[in-house]
């Protein structure tokens, strides 16, 4: 070994490092920041609808924040969240010294400050930032956008850059450093869960970087993609973006079954039930989440059989989706819970993201659906997968690893409380969004007729004490960081599973440099 | 199936009494047709379907909670595989699942039958108003522009939010009851999305594409709706108002439109005031939401007309722009959305207002010789 064991000091450790650890934190740091930042625009928004009327901003700033808080909470808080938990988790999980291309980690994570830098300097630009929802479709996303969309292409490329190094880096890893004896039947379902969607991350995300491609072509090159009048085609941008998009929510919710699937078995303190058949479920949902696409174009005016294909493909989901919360539900029956913070959040994944996946069935529903697009109805559906699914299984492992990263035990008390705060201020924020979808409310408006009020001003206020609330944990995290607190057993939890709990609290800067014996 | 789905329309029908516009409202929106009652039984099956299948698995997860706690000195059975519970919770929802496609599918092939129609209405949308031209022959001509009514003031809270705040317009749409009226959508700019809650019609406006939707309304009355598809900043402003009246009332309506037709390309000659007048009126409606009240535009995209070239340049090149847009830019051509007189009064305004003192005016009459040398 040439390399020190110890890091580098200052800034040039966190430039140059190729420590997954490092890299993990940095993700995991940037993911956190970006969710404060996405989170405020969030409340200017739901500020904007307090009441009726333009209070605030002026439609144009409207449609801005909407679609920045979009790309921001997608691309920039939620996939680099869990791309930090796969640094600092697989190589553990697994008994690998580190990612198998650790270069190529430094690389992918600090493109990212600079793809984000580029999204909101958008703002300051002339004409604004864009300003066409984070599904950006053409042709308001071209011939009709204002200049800084050049800007915006440039950057959805560097992320999906930094996404494909990502997804090949934890292929690489998870196929070729598992220690011996670990084989694929063994290994922990978080890991298991980033191969499917590393898998998928490879198949969409090049997709997406053709359909901004395309883009960029319209508006500088004189093509014609989406254009009508020169032979395009608005509707093609629509099955390109969602062929991306599609599998994309998949990305964002498979590592989130992982997290949970680790954290249910310790507070009930029993293996998972059925683990080979949340390997099936996750590889079936991943497998259908290709040919699901269209669900989202009900309305586009597709042929009757089209619509036909994609509402049964769809509803296919539902079963083994289903498969994973019966298990997770197995898991606890007959078990011996306990209720810490990670465990809670949990509880309230299970629970709220189930109400999510009820609500994407009726969606399903393609007759009903030219009711429910659109409208807030939709808002509502995808916030409670996206809020109380992928982002309370972020928070779950942050608290359930947080004393396995830094070596301190974080607050209970306060982790308890900023669970009751966040579970209360996400219900008032996201449920009422139903009622006023299914009253007609469509989605993307900055201003509504009035009998949609009192709904909007009930989700208004859960928004602030939902995002408030999220202070308490970003306290309770740098508490941890600054070492307050009592410090953590390697065990932290009493019946914790895995490699990672067998090395020391913090974890040492390189684990696993001879691989641990798997019986 | 169907006697299921009937009681529980009618449950649905009789708990639902309530007015569809009061606040704090629940549910979907009730139907004015026959296959908006379908499409509202449906979401009401498949939502006490996912009730049912809440309650079962919330209620196991409850118990388990409840009982199965550490503190209560539960310990922890380690079973963790079966095969037959995975199968049976593999099976029951794949049953549930066919269950509930059988009625969609019939439901879904009934909204794509838009044969034997006896109305067809063309509707186009633009940013950021709807265009209606009726096709049928009897209705043949009738072709206008509705646009929100609701004013500037009340947005900012200068004056207080009427009852249709945001769902008025200055032309409805006219259909008769009991009759089947076919829309077809299309688009001049961006994408749209014509949705009327109440009667269950909802299909993008695509620019290029025309696509087709139906309804068969039962009573008479105001039924409104809201642009579906983000299509810029004036998305939450191009309402859609459909009056359903009944076939005598349907006959008068057309007999005035198609007099009205006729006077649209009367002009007349207006003072300067006048002119002025109008000007911004019109110009309020319809250039605002781009060039803003204040004439300052939001630049680059929508380029400032105070002190612009074009309001204080060569006239022929103003008139251009505004009758026939800028193509690749977001600037529509006005020149059919718009009366000649109109236009002549807008362009007059820009040139006048905000300081540009330009000092020339133009009638509605050089509009149509500069229309008609075009060829249009």
């Amino acid at each position: 070994m040439t390399h020190s064991a110890a890091p580098a000091t200052g800034i040039k450790r966190w430039l140059y490092t190729t420590n997954h650890k490092d890299i993990g934190s940095m993700y995991l740091i940037f993911s956190l920041i970006m969710l404060l930042v996405g989170g405020t625009m969030a409340l200017l928004i739901r500020s904007e609808l307090f009441q009726p009327g333009l209070q605030l901003m002026q439609p144009d700033f409207f449609n801005q924040m909407t679609t920045l808080h979009g790309v921001i909470m997608v691309f920039g808080a939620i996939m680099p969240a869990f791309v930090g938990m796969a640094n600092w988790l697989i190589p553990m999980m697994v008994g690998a010294p580190d990612m198998a291309l650790p270069r190529i980690n430094n690389w992918s994570f600090w493109l990212l400050p600079f793809a984000f830098s580029m999204v909101l300097s958008t703002l300051f630009m002339e004409g604004g930032a864009p300003n066409f929802g984070w599904t950006f479709y053409a042709p308001l996303s071209t011939t009709y956008a204002p200049p800084s969309v050049t800007f915006f292409i440039f950057s959805v490329h560097i992320m999906g850059i930094s996404s494909v190094m990502g997804a090949v880096n934890v292929i690489a890893t998870i196929m070729n450093m598992r220690a011996p004896g670990m084989n694929y039947m063994k290994m922990p379902m978080f890991v298991w869960t980033w191969l499917i969607t590393a898998f998928l991350l490879l198949a969409v995300m090049p997709v997406l970087a053709g359909v901004v491609t395309m883009m960029l072509m319209d508006i500088h090159f004189g093509t014609s993609f989406f254009d009508a009048a020169g032979g395009g085609d608005p509707v093609m941008f629509q099955h390109i973006f969602w062929f991306f998009g599609h599998p994309e929510v998949y990305i964002m919710i498979l590592p989130a079954f992982g997290i949970v699937s680790h954290i249910i078995p310790t507070f009930a303190r029993k293996p998972l039930f059925g683990y080979h058949s949340m390997v099936i479920a996750t590889s079936s949902i991943a497998v259908l989440s290709f040919i699901v696409w269209a669900h989202h174009m009900f309305t586009v005016g597709m042929p009757l059989v089209g619509e036909l294909f994609f509402m049964y493909s769809t509803m296919l989901i539902a079963v083994p989706t289903g498969v994973k919360v019966f298990n997770w539900i197995a898991t606890m029956f007959r078990g011996s819970m306990t209720f810490e913070t990670p465990m809670l959040f949990s509880i309230a994944f299970v629970v709220l993201f189930t109400i999510g996946g009820l609500s994407g069935l009726m969606l399903a529903i393609a007759p009903a659906d030219f009711q429910y697009h659109d409208t807030y109805f939709v808002v509502a559906h995808f916030h409670y997968v996206l809020v109380p699914g992928a982002l309370f299984s972020i928070i779950a492992g942050v608290y359930f690893w947080i004393p396995k990263w830094t070596g301190v035990m974080y607050n209970e008390a306060m982790g308890k409380f900023h669970f009751w705060m966040s579970f209360i201020g996400v219900n008032l924020t996201f449920f009422p969004m139903h009622f006023i979808g299914l009253a007609g409310m469509p989605r993307r408006i900055p201003d509504y007729a009035l009998q949609f009020a009192d709904f909007n001003m009930v989700a208004s206020i859960g928004a602030f004490l939902f995002g408030l609330s999220q202070l308490i944990f970003v306290y309770n995290i740098v508490q941890c960081m600054r070492q307050r607190g009592c410090p953590a057993s390697p065990e932290v939890w009493e019946s914790a599973e895995g490699l990672e709990w067998t090395v020391d609290s913090p974890a040492p800067y390189h684990t696993f440099q001879t691989p641990p014996v798997i019986k | 199936m169907e006697i299921v789905t009937r009681i529980i329309q009618l449950t649905v029908l009789a708990c639902i009494s309530v007015s569809t516009h009061s606040a704090w409202e629940l549910n979907m929106t009730k139907s004015a047709t026959a296959i908006g009652r379908e499409i509202h039984g449906l979401h009401m099956t498949i939502f006490y379907v996912c009730v049912a299948i809440a309650i079962v698995v919330f209620g196991i997860m409850l118990y388990s909670i409840i009982r199965h706690r550490k503190s209560l000195g539960a310990t922890a059975k380690p079973f963790h595989e079966s095969t037959v519970v995975e199968i049976i919770w593999t099976t029951i929802p794949l049953i549930i699942l066919v269950v509930m496609a059988i009625p969609a599918t019939q439901t879904l092939i009934a909204m794509y039958d838009t044969e034997t129609s006896d109305i067809d209405i063309k509707v186009t949308g633009y940013q950021w108003k709807w265009r209606y031209e009726y096709l049928s022959e009897q209705e043949q001509g009738i072709d206008f522009f509705s646009t929100l009514t609701t004013s500037q003031d009340q947005m900012i809270g200068l004056e207080t939010k009427s009852e249709n705040y945001l769902l008025e317009v200055d032309n409805a749409v006219v259909i008769p009851i009991n009759k089947k009226v076919r829309f077809l959508f299309t688009a001049q700019d961006v994408i749209h999305s014509w949705w009327v809650p109440e009667l269950a019609v909802k299909k993008d406006a695509i620019p290029g594409f025309i696509n087709e939707s139906w309804t068969k309304v039962e009573k008479v009355g105001t039924y409104r709706g809201q642009c579906a598809e983000l299509c810029g900043q004036g998305h939450g402003y191009m309402p859609i108002v459909v009056k359903a009246v009944s076939a005598e009332d349907y006959q008068a309506w057309v007999k005035e439109q198609k007099s009205k037709q006729l006077n649209a390309n009367k002009v007349e000659e207006l003072t300067m005031e006048q002119l002025m007048a109008q000007g911004k009126a019109s110009y309020d409606k319809n250039c605002a939401a781009c060039h803003q009240v204040s004439g300052l535009g939001i630049p680059p995209v929508f380029p400032a007309l105070k002190d612009s070239p074009i309001a204080l340049g060569d006239m022929e090149k103003h008139i251009d722009i505004v009758v026939n847009g800028q193509p690749g830019t977001a600037m529509a051509a006005f020149g059919e959305q718009l009366t000649p007189t109109e236009i002549a009064a807008i362009i007059t305004y820009e040139r006048n207002a905000w300081g540009n003192n330009k000092g020339d005016s133009i009638q509605g009459a050089e509009i149509v010789s500069f229309k008609q040398a075009q060829g249009q």
